[in-house]
């Protein structure tokens, strides 16, 4: 097996045992890189030599013989949404092209310390608002399982990187489901921890109540060792929970649902969704009964009102994130000719370097906000959210974890949502819900459709601060599926 | 229901401070129609003595020591500025020539 095919355990085994060095598994995700991105165009930025200076480190590191972590001397692949000093952050929008961060995000600066060695920078929709990566001002990534296909988004650069094999691991950020679904899209594991489980500090901000920093990986113990190096308590980020960080490796390797009480929220499947995603979920469902967990179904009715509620709190707190972006302390300047006053370089800069989604929601949420309907849009939409913490509350009472399909369709073609902003929402529909909660959820593979051959992926929603049991019921389906299927989903896509 | 005009797109868009197009108003005009029409539905749900949540988890204010600690050089500061003067951001007009 290549080095390339290696989960990110086996690598850091493999490098701490100094059987391999860090530069040569950077120099063959590198070269995968090469290989194959032109293709998938999964990274913004790469820079062989940074790539290859880090590594080098790390293997001074641990010829030094200190210990940094399981994760030392593996590459992983960034989103380019969190501030790195050595390398351009974009988010994937022209009003930040060329810009380079005068600081490290608190997710970038734990990752060095794990000893992770960063290739580079991953494509995502503008300021990580979408479903599809086709908002990125820099072109949209492709399914590596189809390359006509969306690769799920907003974090499609990192969910294609990593089913790629252009790296093991990615970080991702999820304020709708923007790691859950670009995972369950693309066949491999994307967790959601519990907001404020992960540092906001650095990470260039959308809707500052859901944004949500966290794994993704091609198993789940490889997604549980990442959550556990850049997770815990920040003292930047105001609303960074002190708490430890749930033992999420342990639950990964226990993998055991005996005895576990699971919940199908009634209110996920039916119209809309893929005849081929509903069929493997229930499948999935199945296999849990079959492996000891005491299945039952549970109502959430609120949760029907999940994706309209979210559409005005997300745009409203984005409409304020985004008034940062005014042309005069960094980023493009756009129509300054001397003549022109600040207020008028601020509008044509804005109107220059915001794609279409972007301007749509800052106007949704000025909208949501402006007086006379604040009280009917974006305050109704608030009381909904306290009705969905209230369904999760009352479900959490009666089951250990809640599971739905991720996404209610398969990976859908490049183009076809890309001017029906209400259809491109939909993508979200059942993964909005645990954002506007707070809690946990990871999204593991459960098979491909009938229809399309693409892979469908299993929800698990947990409590706030039990991510680990996430982990856990990921790690028993993952575990029950790949003997039924002789070996990990991603082995069925086909050769890029 | 037509809940946004072309009108009213081109006042949300300039206190969004975006200088649109006359095509891009007709454009979002069609779409942000659409969206309102949508998430209008909240309006269905009785909810009138539910307290509203602007997060999910309670939050209380962090404070930190009042003390001198490292942070970002004025060149660090000022590395991204589109336009620089005196180790300040030189900007455009604020006011009017005028005043």
């Amino acid at each position: 097996m290549s080095l390339i095919q290696k989960t990110a355990a086996e690598l850091g085994a493999l490098i701490a045992a100094r059987e391999v060095s860090a530069v040569e598994v950077a120099q063959a995700h590198l070269d995968r890189i090469a290989e194959v991105d032109g293709r998938v165009n999964a990274f913004l930025h790469v820079d062989a030599e940074s790539t290859l200076a880090q590594a080098r480190q790390v293997d001074e590191r641990l010829a030094g013989g200190e210990n940094p972590g399981p994760l030392a001397g593996v590459p992983i692949a960034h989103k380019d949404v969190f501030t790195t000093a050595d390398m351009p952050t974009t988010a994937g929008s022209k009003i930040l092209e060329g810009w380079r961060p005068p600081y490290d995000a608190t997710v970038t600066g734990r990752l060095r310390a794990a000893g992770l060695v960063i290739l580079g920078k991953t494509n995502l929709d503008e300021f990580a608002m979408g479903s599809s990566t086709e908002n990125s001002a820099y072109g949209p990534t492709h399914n590596p399982w189809d390359l006509s296909r969306i690769p799920g988004g907003s974090s499609g650069g990192s969910s294609a990187a990593v089913s790629a094999y252009e790296a093991p691991l990615s970080t991702g950020t999820d304020t709708g489901g923007s790691i859950r679904q670009p995972a369950a899209v693309t066949g491999i594991v994307g967790m959601k921890p519990t907001y404020g489980g992960s540092s906001r500090y650095g990470l260039i901000a959308f809707a500052s109540s859901l944004d949500t920093p966290g794994p993704f990986a091609r198993t789940v113990l490889d997604a549980a060792l990442l959550h556990e190096a850049f997770s815990g308590h920040d003292p930047l980020d105001s609303t960074s929970i002190d708490a430890p960080v749930p033992p999420v490796v342990e639950a990964a390797r226990q993998a055991d649902v005996a005895g576990m009480r699971i919940g199908v929220v009634k209110e996920f499947g039916g119209e809309g969704y893929q005849p081929g995603v509903l069929a493997r979920f229930h499948e999935a469902v199945d296999l849990l009964e079959s492996l000891g967990a005491k299945v039952v179904e549970v109502s959430c009715p609120a949760f029907s009102y999940a994706l309209p509620a979210y559409y005005l709190i997300a745009p409203s707190e984005c409409s304020s994130n985004l008034a940062r972006f005014d042309a005069m302390r960094y980023g493009l300047r756009v129509g300054d000719d001397g003549t022109r006053s600040a207020e008028e370089v601020m509008a044509l800069t804005r109107a220059a370097g915001f794609g279409p989604e972007v301007k749509r929601r800052i106007m949704l949420g000025t909208y949501a906000l402006s007086s006379g309907y604040y009280d009917a849009y974006y305050g109704q939409a608030q009381k909904v959210r306290t009705l969905i913490m209230r369904d999760f509350e009352a479900a959490f009472q009666q089951v250990d974890a809640l599971v739905s399909p991720t996404t209610p369709t398969t990976a859908f073609p490049i183009g076809e949502r890309a001017d029906d902003p209400m259809a491109m929402y939909l993508a979200d529909l059942c993964t909005i819900p645990t954002n506007l909660a707070g809690n946990a959820a990871i999204s593991v593979p459960c098979g491909l459709a009938d229809e399309d051959g693409l892979p469908v992926g299993l929800q698990v929603m947990a409590p706030v601060l039990a991510d680990d049991r996430c982990y856990r019921v990921g790690a028993a389906v993952e575990k029950a599926f790949e003997s039924r299927w002789g070996g990990p989903l991603l082995s069925r896509a086909p050769a890029l | 229901m037509s809940a946004i005009t072309r009108d009213e797109v081109a006042h949300l868009a300039r206190l969004s401070r975006l200088a649109l197009a006359d095509d891009e108003l007709d454009h979002f005009a069609a779409q942000l129609d659409q969206i309102v029409g949508a998430v209008a539905r909240v309006s269905e749900v009785a909810a009138g003595d539910i307290p509203p949540s602007s997060h999910a988890l309670p939050l209380t204010n962090v404070f930190r020591p009042d003390a001198v600690r490292p942070s970002l050089t004025p060149e660090g500061a000022l590395s991204g500025a589109p336009a620089v003067e005196d180790d300040r951001f030189r900007v455009p007009r604020i006011l009017g020539e005028e005043e």
